[in-house]
Protein backbone atom coordinates (compact mmCIF):
# COMPACT_ATOMS: atom_id res chain seq x y z
CA UNK A 1 0.00 0.00 0.00
CA UNK A 2 2.76 2.37 1.00
CA UNK A 3 4.75 1.49 -2.12
CA UNK A 4 1.73 2.18 -4.34
CA UNK A 5 1.23 5.56 -2.64
CA UNK A 6 4.88 6.49 -3.14
CA UNK A 7 4.68 5.43 -6.80
CA UNK A 8 1.60 7.64 -7.42
CA UNK A 9 3.27 10.61 -5.71
CA UNK A 10 6.40 10.07 -7.82
CA UNK A 11 4.38 9.85 -11.02
CA UNK A 12 2.47 13.01 -10.19
CA UNK A 13 5.73 14.66 -9.28
CA UNK A 14 7.30 13.67 -12.57
CA UNK A 15 4.21 14.90 -14.40
CA UNK A 16 4.46 18.22 -12.60
CA UNK A 17 8.16 18.41 -13.34
CA UNK A 18 7.46 17.66 -17.01
CA UNK A 19 4.79 20.39 -17.16
CA UNK A 20 7.22 22.84 -15.62
CA UNK A 21 9.80 21.88 -18.19
CA UNK A 22 7.39 22.82 -20.97
CA UNK A 23 6.55 26.12 -19.33
CA UNK A 24 10.25 26.80 -19.23
CA UNK A 25 10.54 25.95 -22.92
CA UNK A 26 7.63 28.22 -23.83
CA UNK A 27 9.18 30.96 -21.72
CA UNK A 28 12.47 30.51 -23.58
CA UNK A 29 10.65 30.86 -26.88
CA UNK A 30 8.81 33.88 -25.53
CA UNK A 31 12.08 35.39 -24.34
CA UNK A 32 13.42 35.05 -27.87
CA UNK A 33 10.32 36.73 -29.29
CA UNK A 34 10.51 39.42 -26.61
CA UNK A 35 13.62 40.83 -28.23
CA UNK A 36 11.25 42.25 -30.81
CA UNK A 37 9.34 45.20 -29.36
CA UNK A 38 7.73 46.16 -32.62
CA UNK A 39 7.99 45.56 -36.31
CA UNK A 40 6.51 46.43 -39.64
CA UNK A 41 6.75 44.16 -42.63
CA UNK A 42 5.59 44.13 -46.19
CA UNK A 43 4.21 40.99 -47.66
CA UNK A 44 2.02 39.21 -50.13
CA UNK A 45 -1.23 37.58 -49.11
CA UNK A 46 -2.94 34.71 -50.91
CA UNK A 47 -6.50 33.95 -49.91
CA UNK A 48 -7.72 30.46 -50.68
CA UNK A 49 -11.29 30.28 -49.45
CA UNK A 50 -13.54 28.13 -51.57
CA UNK A 51 -16.40 30.64 -51.82
CA UNK A 52 -14.20 33.68 -52.35
CA UNK A 53 -12.52 34.71 -55.58
CA UNK A 54 -9.78 37.08 -54.53
CA UNK A 55 -6.50 38.05 -56.20
CA UNK A 56 -3.08 37.95 -54.55
CA UNK A 57 -2.60 41.23 -52.73
CA UNK A 58 0.22 43.25 -51.27
CA UNK A 59 -0.14 43.84 -47.56
CA UNK A 60 1.59 45.57 -44.70
CA UNK A 61 1.63 44.29 -41.13
CA UNK A 62 2.27 46.17 -37.91
CA UNK A 63 3.09 44.62 -34.55
CA UNK A 64 3.74 46.19 -31.19
CA UNK A 65 4.27 44.48 -27.85
CA UNK A 66 2.45 42.99 -26.07
CA UNK A 67 -0.34 42.03 -28.46
CA UNK A 68 -1.14 44.77 -30.95
CA UNK A 69 -1.26 43.42 -34.48
CA UNK A 70 -2.70 44.92 -37.61
CA UNK A 71 -2.73 43.77 -41.19
CA UNK A 72 -3.69 46.24 -43.89
CA UNK A 73 -3.96 45.65 -47.57
CA UNK A 74 -2.08 48.10 -49.71
CA UNK A 75 -5.05 50.34 -50.52
CA UNK A 76 -7.81 47.78 -50.58
CA UNK A 77 -10.06 45.30 -48.86
CA UNK A 78 -8.45 42.48 -46.89
CA UNK A 79 -9.95 39.17 -45.81
CA UNK A 80 -8.85 37.37 -42.66
CA UNK A 81 -10.30 34.59 -40.55
CA UNK A 82 -12.70 36.01 -38.01
CA UNK A 83 -12.15 35.72 -34.29
CA UNK A 84 -9.55 38.27 -33.40
CA UNK A 85 -6.70 35.84 -33.88
CA UNK A 86 -3.83 37.64 -35.41
CA UNK A 87 -1.43 35.92 -37.72
CA UNK A 88 1.34 36.32 -35.19
CA UNK A 89 2.91 33.96 -32.66
CA UNK A 90 3.90 36.66 -30.21
CA UNK A 91 0.31 37.48 -29.41
CA UNK A 92 -0.58 33.84 -28.69
CA UNK A 93 2.01 33.45 -25.96
CA UNK A 94 2.10 37.10 -24.99
CA UNK A 95 0.37 36.56 -21.68
CA UNK A 96 1.82 34.70 -18.72
CA UNK A 97 -1.43 33.17 -17.52
CA UNK A 98 -1.23 29.74 -19.13
CA UNK A 99 -0.29 26.18 -18.30
CA UNK A 100 2.06 24.40 -20.68
CA UNK A 101 1.96 20.61 -20.75
CA UNK A 102 4.13 18.21 -22.66
CA UNK A 103 2.38 16.19 -25.33
CA UNK A 104 5.29 14.24 -26.78
CA UNK A 105 7.68 14.59 -29.68
CA UNK A 106 6.98 14.74 -33.40
CA UNK A 107 8.61 15.56 -36.70
CA UNK A 108 7.20 18.55 -38.58
CA UNK A 109 8.42 18.82 -42.16
CA UNK A 110 11.73 17.18 -41.38
CA UNK A 111 12.37 19.04 -38.13
CA UNK A 112 12.14 17.37 -34.73
CA UNK A 113 9.67 19.27 -32.58
CA UNK A 114 8.26 19.14 -29.07
CA UNK A 115 4.49 19.14 -28.79
CA UNK A 116 3.28 21.46 -26.06
CA UNK A 117 -0.33 21.96 -25.03
CA UNK A 118 -0.85 25.53 -23.86
CA UNK A 119 -3.99 26.05 -21.78
CA UNK A 120 -4.89 29.63 -20.82
CA UNK A 121 -5.85 29.99 -17.18
CA UNK A 122 -7.91 33.11 -17.86
CA UNK A 123 -11.53 31.96 -18.09
CA UNK A 124 -12.37 34.82 -20.44
CA UNK A 125 -9.74 33.85 -22.98
CA UNK A 126 -11.24 33.11 -26.39
CA UNK A 127 -8.58 30.46 -26.93
CA UNK A 128 -9.38 27.19 -25.17
CA UNK A 129 -6.28 25.26 -26.12
CA UNK A 130 -3.21 25.77 -28.27
CA UNK A 131 -0.90 23.00 -29.38
CA UNK A 132 2.56 24.30 -30.19
CA UNK A 133 5.10 22.42 -32.31
CA UNK A 134 8.32 23.85 -30.91
CA UNK A 135 11.70 23.41 -32.56
CA UNK A 136 13.64 23.13 -29.30
CA UNK A 137 17.04 23.52 -30.91
CA UNK A 138 16.27 26.86 -32.57
CA UNK A 139 13.53 27.95 -30.14
CA UNK A 140 11.08 28.45 -32.95
CA UNK A 141 7.39 27.64 -33.13
CA UNK A 142 6.91 25.72 -36.37
CA UNK A 143 3.21 25.10 -36.05
CA UNK A 144 0.35 26.06 -33.75
CA UNK A 145 -3.16 24.66 -33.60
CA UNK A 146 -5.58 26.79 -31.59
CA UNK A 147 -9.10 25.84 -30.57
CA UNK A 148 -11.32 28.79 -29.77
CA UNK A 149 -14.65 29.15 -28.02
CA UNK A 150 -16.48 30.80 -30.87
CA UNK A 151 -14.53 30.39 -34.07
CA UNK A 152 -13.51 26.76 -34.31
CA UNK A 153 -9.99 25.49 -34.76
CA UNK A 154 -7.17 27.38 -36.46
CA UNK A 155 -4.00 25.89 -37.79
CA UNK A 156 -0.94 28.06 -38.29
CA UNK A 157 2.25 26.84 -39.98
CA UNK A 158 5.33 29.02 -39.86
CA UNK A 159 8.33 28.88 -42.16
CA UNK A 160 11.53 30.67 -41.20
CA UNK A 161 14.39 32.16 -43.15
CA UNK A 162 16.75 35.06 -42.56
CA UNK A 163 14.76 36.49 -39.64
CA UNK A 164 14.74 33.17 -37.72
CA UNK A 165 17.09 34.54 -35.07
CA UNK A 166 14.33 36.99 -34.11
CA UNK A 167 11.59 34.39 -34.33
CA UNK A 168 9.96 36.18 -37.25
CA UNK A 169 8.64 33.93 -40.02
CA UNK A 170 9.15 34.39 -43.75
CA UNK A 171 5.88 32.67 -44.46
CA UNK A 172 2.76 31.87 -42.46
CA UNK A 173 0.00 29.55 -43.65
CA UNK A 174 -3.19 29.98 -41.72
CA UNK A 175 -5.90 27.31 -42.11
CA UNK A 176 -9.40 27.42 -40.65
CA UNK A 177 -12.85 25.97 -41.13
CA UNK A 178 -15.17 27.98 -43.32
CA UNK A 179 -18.87 27.97 -42.79
CA UNK A 180 -21.45 27.71 -45.52
CA UNK A 181 -22.06 30.85 -47.54
CA UNK A 182 -25.38 31.46 -49.19
CA UNK A 183 -27.28 34.62 -50.04
CA UNK A 184 -30.90 34.61 -51.21
CA UNK A 185 -31.14 35.23 -54.95
CA UNK A 186 -33.71 37.93 -54.23
CA UNK A 187 -30.95 39.99 -52.64
CA UNK A 188 -28.25 39.38 -55.20
CA UNK A 189 -30.67 39.31 -58.18
CA UNK A 190 -28.57 36.40 -59.52
CA UNK A 191 -31.51 34.55 -60.96
CA UNK A 192 -29.44 32.84 -63.61
CA UNK A 193 -26.95 31.18 -61.33
CA UNK A 194 -25.57 28.33 -63.36
CA UNK A 195 -23.74 26.56 -60.56
CA UNK A 196 -24.75 22.93 -60.21
CA UNK A 197 -25.79 21.44 -56.87
CA UNK A 198 -22.57 19.37 -56.78
CA UNK A 199 -20.57 22.60 -57.07
CA UNK A 200 -22.59 24.16 -54.28
CA UNK A 201 -21.98 21.13 -52.04
CA UNK A 202 -18.25 21.59 -52.56
CA UNK A 203 -18.54 25.03 -51.04
CA UNK A 204 -19.67 23.64 -47.70
CA UNK A 205 -17.44 22.66 -44.79
CA UNK A 206 -14.16 23.27 -46.56
CA UNK A 207 -10.89 24.48 -45.09
CA UNK A 208 -10.02 28.07 -45.81
CA UNK A 209 -6.40 29.07 -46.16
CA UNK A 210 -4.60 32.40 -45.94
CA UNK A 211 -0.92 32.43 -46.87
CA UNK A 212 1.26 35.42 -46.08
CA UNK A 213 4.82 35.73 -47.35
CA UNK A 214 6.76 38.42 -45.50
CA UNK A 215 9.69 40.50 -46.63
CA UNK A 216 11.40 43.67 -45.53
CA UNK A 217 10.95 43.41 -41.78
CA UNK A 218 11.73 46.67 -39.98
CA UNK A 219 12.32 45.72 -36.34
CA UNK A 220 12.38 47.86 -33.19
CA UNK A 221 12.14 51.20 -34.95
CA UNK A 222 9.02 52.29 -33.03
CA UNK A 223 5.43 52.35 -34.24
CA UNK A 224 2.75 54.93 -33.54
CA UNK A 225 0.00 53.33 -31.42
CA UNK A 226 -2.59 55.19 -33.49
CA UNK A 227 -2.01 52.71 -36.32
CA UNK A 228 -3.74 49.99 -34.31
CA UNK A 229 -6.89 52.04 -33.77
CA UNK A 230 -9.64 51.47 -36.30
CA UNK B 1 -30.59 60.81 -93.55
CA UNK B 2 -28.68 62.80 -90.93
CA UNK B 3 -31.18 65.63 -91.38
CA UNK B 4 -34.02 63.20 -90.66
CA UNK B 5 -32.25 61.98 -87.51
CA UNK B 6 -31.75 65.58 -86.36
CA UNK B 7 -35.44 66.30 -86.88
CA UNK B 8 -36.41 63.21 -84.88
CA UNK B 9 -34.00 64.13 -82.11
CA UNK B 10 -35.50 67.62 -82.03
CA UNK B 11 -38.98 66.11 -81.69
CA UNK B 12 -37.84 63.88 -78.85
CA UNK B 13 -36.25 66.82 -77.06
CA UNK B 14 -39.50 68.79 -77.27
CA UNK B 15 -41.62 66.11 -75.61
CA UNK B 16 -42.06 66.56 -71.85
CA UNK B 17 -42.18 62.79 -71.33
CA UNK B 18 -38.55 62.59 -72.52
CA UNK B 19 -37.44 64.17 -69.29
CA UNK B 20 -39.60 62.00 -67.03
CA UNK B 21 -37.05 59.19 -67.37
CA UNK B 22 -34.12 61.46 -66.50
CA UNK B 23 -35.95 62.85 -63.47
CA UNK B 24 -37.02 59.37 -62.35
CA UNK B 25 -33.46 58.01 -62.63
CA UNK B 26 -32.03 61.02 -60.81
CA UNK B 27 -34.55 60.66 -57.98
CA UNK B 28 -34.01 56.91 -57.64
CA UNK B 29 -30.23 57.12 -57.63
CA UNK B 30 -30.26 60.03 -55.19
CA UNK B 31 -32.56 58.04 -52.88
CA UNK B 32 -30.23 55.02 -52.97
CA UNK B 33 -27.10 57.12 -52.46
CA UNK B 34 -28.56 59.13 -49.58
CA UNK B 35 -29.92 55.96 -47.95
CA UNK B 36 -26.59 54.16 -48.17
CA UNK B 37 -24.65 57.23 -47.09
CA UNK B 38 -26.80 57.60 -43.98
CA UNK B 39 -27.38 53.95 -43.11
CA UNK B 40 -25.05 51.95 -45.32
CA UNK B 41 -23.27 50.37 -42.37
CA UNK B 42 -26.30 48.26 -41.46
CA UNK B 43 -26.59 47.11 -45.10
CA UNK B 44 -22.95 46.03 -45.07
CA UNK B 45 -23.36 44.36 -41.67
CA UNK B 46 -26.25 42.32 -43.03
CA UNK B 47 -24.20 41.22 -46.02
CA UNK B 48 -21.16 40.48 -43.85
CA UNK B 49 -23.23 38.28 -41.55
CA UNK B 50 -23.23 35.73 -44.37
CA UNK B 51 -19.43 35.53 -44.30
CA UNK B 52 -19.41 34.37 -40.69
CA UNK B 53 -15.93 32.87 -40.73
CA UNK B 54 -14.25 35.78 -42.52
CA UNK B 55 -13.41 39.26 -41.30
CA UNK B 56 -13.47 41.89 -44.02
CA UNK B 57 -11.46 45.07 -43.52
CA UNK B 58 -11.55 48.10 -45.77
CA UNK B 59 -13.99 50.45 -47.43
CA UNK B 60 -16.51 47.87 -48.67
CA UNK B 61 -19.26 50.41 -49.23
CA UNK B 62 -17.33 52.40 -51.83
CA UNK B 63 -18.47 54.04 -55.06
CA UNK B 64 -17.93 50.92 -57.14
CA UNK B 65 -20.20 48.78 -54.95
CA UNK B 66 -22.83 51.53 -54.82
CA UNK B 67 -22.85 51.67 -58.62
CA UNK B 68 -23.25 47.89 -58.81
CA UNK B 69 -26.17 47.99 -56.37
CA UNK B 70 -27.82 50.77 -58.39
CA UNK B 71 -27.33 48.96 -61.68
CA UNK B 72 -28.81 45.78 -60.24
CA UNK B 73 -31.91 47.67 -59.24
CA UNK B 74 -32.24 50.03 -62.19
CA UNK B 75 -31.30 47.98 -65.22
CA UNK B 76 -34.38 45.88 -64.53
CA UNK B 77 -36.62 48.96 -64.59
CA UNK B 78 -35.00 51.18 -67.19
CA UNK B 79 -36.64 49.27 -70.07
CA UNK B 80 -39.94 50.68 -68.88
CA UNK B 81 -38.55 54.23 -69.14
CA UNK B 82 -37.11 53.59 -72.59
CA UNK B 83 -40.45 52.23 -73.76
CA UNK B 84 -42.08 55.59 -72.96
CA UNK B 85 -40.23 57.16 -75.87
CA UNK B 86 -39.45 54.27 -78.23
CA UNK B 87 -43.04 52.96 -78.34
CA UNK B 88 -44.26 56.45 -79.14
CA UNK B 89 -42.01 57.10 -82.11
CA UNK B 90 -44.46 56.12 -84.86
CA UNK B 91 -47.73 55.72 -82.97
CA UNK B 92 -47.28 59.24 -81.60
CA UNK B 93 -47.14 60.62 -85.17
CA UNK B 94 -50.24 58.60 -86.08
CA UNK B 95 -52.02 59.83 -82.97
CA UNK B 96 -51.29 63.48 -83.77
CA UNK B 97 -52.16 63.01 -87.43
CA UNK B 98 -48.69 64.01 -88.65
CA UNK B 99 -47.75 60.61 -90.05
CA UNK B 100 -49.28 61.25 -93.46
CA UNK B 101 -47.56 64.64 -93.60
CA UNK B 102 -44.26 63.06 -92.64
CA UNK B 103 -44.50 60.58 -95.47
CA UNK B 104 -45.00 63.31 -98.05
CA UNK B 105 -41.34 64.20 -97.60
CA UNK B 106 -38.95 62.99 -100.29
CA UNK B 107 -37.64 60.09 -98.25
CA UNK B 108 -38.29 56.38 -98.53
CA UNK B 109 -40.33 54.84 -95.74
CA UNK B 110 -37.40 52.72 -94.62
CA UNK B 111 -35.29 55.86 -94.25
CA UNK B 112 -37.90 57.46 -92.03
CA UNK B 113 -38.19 54.31 -89.92
CA UNK B 114 -34.43 54.01 -89.63
CA UNK B 115 -34.04 57.68 -88.69
CA UNK B 116 -36.67 57.31 -85.98
CA UNK B 117 -35.01 54.19 -84.64
CA UNK B 118 -31.58 55.85 -84.60
CA UNK B 119 -33.10 58.81 -82.74
CA UNK B 120 -34.69 56.42 -80.20
CA UNK B 121 -31.29 54.75 -79.81
CA UNK B 122 -29.67 58.15 -79.18
CA UNK B 123 -32.24 58.75 -76.46
CA UNK B 124 -31.49 55.31 -74.95
CA UNK B 125 -27.76 56.01 -74.96
CA UNK B 126 -28.29 59.46 -73.42
CA UNK B 127 -30.27 57.83 -70.62
CA UNK B 128 -27.47 55.33 -70.00
CA UNK B 129 -24.81 58.06 -70.04
CA UNK B 130 -26.86 59.97 -67.48
CA UNK B 131 -27.15 56.76 -65.44
CA UNK B 132 -23.37 56.26 -65.64
CA UNK B 133 -22.67 59.83 -64.55
CA UNK B 134 -24.95 59.56 -61.52
CA UNK B 135 -24.48 55.91 -60.54
CA UNK B 136 -20.76 55.60 -61.19
CA UNK B 137 -19.05 58.97 -61.17
CA UNK B 138 -21.16 60.64 -58.47
CA UNK B 139 -20.90 57.49 -56.31
CA UNK B 140 -17.12 57.45 -56.80
CA UNK B 141 -17.03 61.10 -55.76
CA UNK B 142 -19.31 60.70 -52.73
CA UNK B 143 -18.19 57.26 -51.45
CA UNK B 144 -14.63 57.08 -52.78
CA UNK B 145 -13.11 54.11 -54.58
CA UNK B 146 -11.70 50.84 -53.31
CA UNK B 147 -11.72 47.17 -54.24
CA UNK B 148 -15.08 45.85 -55.37
CA UNK B 149 -16.41 43.26 -52.93
CA UNK B 150 -19.37 41.58 -54.58
CA UNK B 151 -21.88 39.23 -53.07
CA UNK B 152 -23.09 36.60 -55.51
CA UNK B 153 -25.69 34.05 -54.43
CA UNK B 154 -23.19 31.26 -53.79
CA UNK B 155 -19.79 32.96 -53.69
CA UNK B 156 -18.02 36.28 -53.22
CA UNK B 157 -15.85 38.09 -55.73
CA UNK B 158 -13.14 40.55 -54.72
CA UNK B 159 -11.95 42.67 -57.64
CA UNK B 160 -8.96 44.96 -57.23
CA UNK B 161 -9.62 48.69 -57.47
CA UNK B 162 -7.45 49.11 -60.56
CA UNK B 163 -9.31 46.27 -62.27
CA UNK B 164 -12.83 47.65 -61.85
CA UNK B 165 -13.31 50.71 -64.07
CA UNK B 166 -12.88 48.93 -67.41
CA UNK B 167 -15.46 46.40 -66.27
CA UNK B 168 -17.97 49.21 -65.78
CA UNK B 169 -17.13 50.54 -69.26
CA UNK B 170 -17.85 47.06 -70.62
CA UNK B 171 -21.01 46.70 -68.53
CA UNK B 172 -22.43 50.03 -69.70
CA UNK B 173 -21.56 49.23 -73.32
CA UNK B 174 -23.34 45.90 -72.94
CA UNK B 175 -26.30 47.61 -71.24
CA UNK B 176 -26.48 49.96 -74.24
CA UNK B 177 -27.00 46.98 -76.56
CA UNK B 178 -29.54 45.42 -74.17
CA UNK B 179 -31.52 48.65 -73.85
CA UNK B 180 -31.39 49.22 -77.61
CA UNK B 181 -33.10 45.84 -77.96
CA UNK B 182 -35.88 47.11 -75.71
CA UNK B 183 -36.07 50.30 -77.77
CA UNK B 184 -36.31 48.18 -80.94
CA UNK B 185 -39.17 46.15 -79.48
CA UNK B 186 -41.02 49.31 -78.43
CA UNK B 187 -40.37 50.72 -81.85
CA UNK B 188 -41.86 47.63 -83.52
CA UNK B 189 -45.04 47.75 -81.43
CA UNK B 190 -45.48 51.44 -82.21
CA UNK B 191 -45.89 50.58 -85.92
CA UNK B 192 -49.15 48.73 -85.24
CA UNK B 193 -51.00 51.39 -83.32
CA UNK B 194 -52.45 54.83 -83.85
CA UNK B 195 -52.14 55.86 -80.21
CA UNK B 196 -49.19 55.89 -77.79
CA UNK B 197 -50.66 54.07 -74.82
CA UNK B 198 -51.22 50.77 -76.62
CA UNK B 199 -47.62 50.17 -77.76
CA UNK B 200 -46.18 51.35 -74.43
CA UNK B 201 -48.38 48.98 -72.42
CA UNK B 202 -47.84 46.16 -74.93
CA UNK B 203 -44.05 46.50 -74.80
CA UNK B 204 -44.03 46.64 -71.01
CA UNK B 205 -46.29 43.58 -70.87
CA UNK B 206 -44.06 41.62 -73.24
CA UNK B 207 -40.96 42.46 -71.18
CA UNK B 208 -42.63 41.57 -67.87
CA UNK B 209 -44.05 38.34 -69.31
CA UNK B 210 -40.74 37.25 -70.83
CA UNK B 211 -38.79 38.23 -67.70
CA UNK B 212 -41.01 36.00 -65.58
CA UNK B 213 -40.68 33.23 -68.15
CA UNK B 214 -36.91 33.55 -68.18
CA UNK B 215 -36.61 33.16 -64.41
CA UNK B 216 -38.94 30.15 -64.03
CA UNK B 217 -37.09 26.90 -63.36
CA UNK B 218 -39.50 24.74 -65.36
CA UNK B 219 -37.98 22.36 -67.96
CA UNK B 220 -40.60 23.32 -70.57
CA UNK B 221 -39.46 26.95 -70.48
CA UNK B 222 -35.79 26.10 -69.99
CA UNK B 223 -35.56 25.13 -73.65
CA UNK B 224 -36.70 28.54 -74.89
CA UNK B 225 -35.01 30.68 -72.24
CA UNK B 226 -31.65 30.83 -74.08
CA UNK B 227 -33.40 32.48 -77.04
CA UNK B 228 -35.33 35.13 -75.11
CA UNK B 229 -33.67 38.54 -75.20
CA UNK B 230 -34.62 39.26 -71.58
CA UNK B 231 -32.56 36.23 -70.49
CA UNK B 232 -29.47 37.96 -71.87
CA UNK B 233 -30.14 41.47 -70.61
CA UNK B 234 -28.47 40.66 -67.25
CA UNK B 235 -25.28 39.38 -68.83
CA UNK B 236 -23.58 42.71 -68.00
CA UNK B 237 -22.89 41.07 -64.63
CA UNK B 238 -20.48 38.68 -66.33
CA UNK B 239 -18.00 41.57 -66.44
CA UNK B 240 -17.86 41.36 -62.64
CA UNK B 241 -16.84 37.75 -62.27
CA UNK B 242 -13.23 36.61 -62.47
CA UNK B 243 -11.51 33.39 -63.37
CA UNK B 244 -9.37 31.66 -60.75
CA UNK B 245 -6.24 29.59 -61.25
CA UNK B 246 -5.59 26.13 -59.77
CA UNK B 247 -4.69 27.75 -56.41
CA UNK B 248 -8.05 29.54 -56.27
CA UNK B 249 -6.35 32.90 -56.87
CA UNK B 250 -8.42 35.31 -58.92
CA UNK B 251 -6.76 36.28 -62.19
CA UNK B 252 -6.63 40.07 -62.49
CA UNK B 253 -8.14 41.35 -65.72
CA UNK B 254 -10.01 38.13 -66.47
CA UNK B 255 -13.72 37.47 -67.03
CA UNK B 256 -15.21 34.17 -65.89
CA UNK B 257 -17.42 33.61 -68.94
CA UNK B 258 -16.47 35.91 -71.83
CA UNK B 259 -18.24 33.49 -74.18
CA UNK B 260 -21.52 34.15 -72.40
CA UNK B 261 -21.16 37.90 -73.04
CA UNK B 262 -20.45 37.33 -76.72
CA UNK B 263 -23.35 34.90 -77.02
CA UNK B 264 -25.67 37.40 -75.33
CA UNK B 265 -24.50 40.18 -77.65
CA UNK B 266 -25.28 37.96 -80.64
CA UNK B 267 -28.76 37.13 -79.36
CA UNK B 268 -29.51 40.79 -78.54
CA UNK B 269 -28.08 41.95 -81.86
CA UNK B 270 -30.23 39.47 -83.78
CA UNK B 271 -33.28 40.68 -81.87
CA UNK B 272 -32.47 44.31 -82.75
CA UNK B 273 -32.10 43.45 -86.43
CA UNK B 274 -35.26 41.33 -86.31
CA UNK B 275 -37.37 43.95 -84.52
CA UNK B 276 -36.19 46.88 -86.67
CA UNK B 277 -36.45 44.80 -89.85
CA UNK B 278 -40.00 43.80 -88.93
CA UNK B 279 -40.82 47.43 -88.09
CA UNK B 280 -39.59 48.49 -91.55
CA UNK B 281 -41.55 45.73 -93.24
CA UNK B 282 -44.81 46.45 -91.44
CA UNK B 283 -44.40 50.22 -91.76
CA UNK B 284 -43.87 49.76 -95.49
CA UNK B 285 -47.20 47.85 -95.61
CA UNK B 286 -48.94 50.29 -93.27
CA UNK B 287 -52.09 51.93 -94.63
CA UNK B 288 -51.81 55.65 -93.89
CA UNK B 289 -54.78 56.71 -95.98
CA UNK B 290 -57.50 55.39 -93.67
Amino acid sequence: MMIRFIAIVCLLGIGELHAQDMTALVKKVKAKLDVVNDYTAEGVMKTDIVFIKAPISKIKVFYKKPNSFKLVKDGGISLLPKGGISVNMSTIIAADDYVALAAGDAVFEGTKVKLVKVIPTDENSNIVLTTLYIDEENLLIRKAVSTTKENGTYDMQLYFGKYAQLGLPDKVIFSFNTKDYKLPKGITLEFQDTKQQSDLDKLKNKKGKVEISYKNYVVNKGIDAAIFKN
Amino acid sequence: MWQLIQIELFKISKRPRTYISFVAITALIAAVQIGLKVDGASYVDFMMSTTSSIEVNGNVLNGYLICYIILQMLLVNIPLLITLIAADMISGEANMGTLRLLLTKPYARWEIVLAKFVAATFYTLALLVWLAILALFVSMWVFGTDDLFLFKSSYIVLIEKNDVFWRYCGAFAFAAVAMTTVAALGFLTSVFSDNSIGPIVTTMSIIVFLTILSTMNIPLYATIQPYLFVTHMNSWKEFFDQQVNENNEAIVGSIQNPGRIINSLWILGLHIVGFVGAAMYFFHKKDINS
